[in-house]
């Protein structure tokens, strides 16, 4: 176990925006990411209102320390932003702003990835019209 | 009284004894001679104390004296068995037969000697961790010269059939190798019931310190013989040279005496203990599934997964606690345990194990402690695991064996 820096802690210890928003709203951008046999799950949900701006994030992760760190972060900037710039969000950025050891820069990776798969949900619900 | 953090992992290594530092003192300072000076009575000192040491061990394993050779620690005692057995012998043929979930110790000793032409029989252990004698015997052949078998596994706590796999080696005429470190202290283990032929231990793990092992090495029927690993003075029979740490071996010979004392004592209250972890642990939590044999194991340790958390996320959530896991998070690899693995166990699940490991400190206070410290861990984990949720969602439908 490496020694995390004083924001991953703080991360895992008090989790930003854990819960689950409705996947079914049209709203609502759901991005589920990695594999339970690889040790790393990341579940992201975005809500979007009408002007593409995000009003709110949740997460849900089965993952080792900073991979919960790196989900919580992710909500709390997603929050607030417009979907054009929370699909700008690199994981260089979060690694950075964790300082994550090297053997745990695919945790900051799994959280990019969430973040679009959050995202490109949201766009696929709103092109098809559809609630479901 | 708790001590924080609560150490449950005697597995990886245990203190010194006070006992064992207050006998190994002397030896640092006044009696600080070489052991192979014959010339004065500084080493006639040192060569006393190893002499009581070696009586000492040797007597745990209901061994003689003279079967004990001193090395630097388990490793190299495996790589001496191993290696030694199978450069000596190699007239008499080229296979080893040895189990998937051996210490690296063995398994790389073993692939260091298939780069050299050996071949190696890694047989896959049931799902608790065992292989039986019947499949050793199986994958014997007439090119075979060693069995290597631990005693009892350091992750699970999983004790092979040694007393079968004995008889099956002596019958067959084939040497028998065991690593012992787990299990030597822990459990009853003579060499003579159970026909072993070499022996790993390690004085780290019976509280003693770190830095000194012994390779038993049967003498009479048959008598063993070793091809040189560490060539020099001729020390330890020529079996293995090099200065004898005097008082790392006077350690380790009140090590085992101590263990042995007390070991029937020791085994009951660790058994009871680790009961105690468990009993509350299961009635606490759902989904919690323990890696290996139900009863086939040592007394002190416990081996559980906790489904839909990862274990240095647990390790991380419960502070005040040391213990080791599976995770591949905590190692170097990226890949979970081994061990586990080749019990068959689902990835997801060696991702989720912890090891606790039980020793002489432990107290009922500390059990008490750690099972309220991970029952709220593992709550608080769940909540955000979306495993978790999918499981309750869904209905959990695994064909997993859950404790209760």
């Amino acid at each position: 176990m490496p020694q995390y820096s004083e924001k991953v802690i703080d991360h895992f210890n008090h989790p930003r925006n854990v819960g689950a928003l409705d996947k079914n709203d049209r709203n609502v951008g759901t991005g589920i990411v990695g594999a339970p046999e690889c040790g790393d799950v990341l579940k992201l949900q975005i809500q979007v209102d009408d002007d593409g701006t995000i009003t709110d994030a949740k997460f849900k992760t089965f993952g080792c320390g900073s991979a919960i760190a790196a989900s919580s972060l992710a909500t709390e900037w997603l929050k607030g932003r417009s979907i054009d710039q929370a699909g700008e969000i690199k994981n260089t950025e979060i690694a950075r702003e964790l300082s994550l050891p090297p053997v745990k820069i695919h945790c900051s990776v799994l959280a990019e990835d969430a973040i679009k798969a959050a995202i490109d949900d949201w766009k696929r619900k709103k092109d098809s019209g559809t609630g479901d | 009284m708790l001590r924080i953090p609560v150490y449950l992992d005697y597995n990886a290594t245990t203190p010194v004894d006070p006992r064992v530092l207050e006998a190994m003192l002397p030896y640092f300072t006044e009696h600080f001679g070489n052991a192979a000076s014959r010339s004065h009575s500084y080493g006639w000192k040192a060569e006393e104390a190893v002499d009581a040491a070696r009586r000492r061990i040797a007597d745990l394993l209901g061994a003689t004296a003279q079967e004990i050779i001193f090395t630097s620690g388990a490793t190299e005692s495996d790589n001496l068995a191993v290696k030694g057995v199978a450069e000596m012998y190699h007239a008499n043929g080229n296979h080893i037969i040895t189990c998937r979930t051996e210490h690296k110790a063995v398994l790389d000793t073993c692939k260091a000697l298939e780069q050299r032409g050996w071949a190696v029989t890694y047989l896959p252990p049931d799902a608790y961790g065992r292989v039986s004698a019947r499949q050793v015997e199986e994958a014997i052949t007439d090119r075979t010269v060693l069995i290597t078998i631990m005693a009892a596994n350091n992750e699970t706590g999983t004790l092979h059939p040694i007393r079968e796999i004995g008889d099956v080696a002596k019958r067959r005429g084939v040497l028998f190798h065991s690593d012992a470190t787990q299990a030597a202290g822990k459990i009853p283990f003579r060499v003579e019931e159970l026909g072993v032929d070499l022996v790993s231990l390690s004085a780290h793990k019976i509280y003693g310190p770190k830095g000194v092992g012994a390779l038993y090495v049967r003498r009479r029927d048959p008598r063993v013989r070793l091809a040189i690993q560490m060539h020099g003075g001729g020390h330890e029979r020529n079996m293995r040279s090099g200065t004898l740490n005097v008082p790392g071996i006077v350690g380790f010979g009140r090590a085992c005496e101590l263990a042995g004392e007390e070991l029937e004592t020791e085994a009951t209250r660790l058994g009871d203990l680790r009961d105690r972890l468990e009993r509350g642990i299961f009635r606490r939590l759902e989904y919690v599934k323990r890696n290996g044999h139900p009863t086939e194991r040592l007394p002190g340790t416990s081996n559980l997964s906790f489904a839909y958390v990862e274990g240095e996320a647990i390790m991380l959530k419960v502070k005040n606690l040391a213990v080791s896991s599976g995770s591949a998070c905590t190692s170097a690899s990226l890949e979970p345990s081994f061990v586990l693995r080749a019990m068959g166990l689902p990835d997801d699940l060696g991702h989720s194990s912890i090891r606790f490991s039980l020793g002489r400190f432990t107290t009922e206070a500390d059990i008490d402690y750690v099972v309220e410290q991970v029952t709220a861990a593992i709550t608080d984990l769940r909540e955000m695991s979306p495993l978790y949720e999918l499981a309750r969602e869904t209905g959990e439908t695994r064909d997993i064996e859950w404790a209760k």
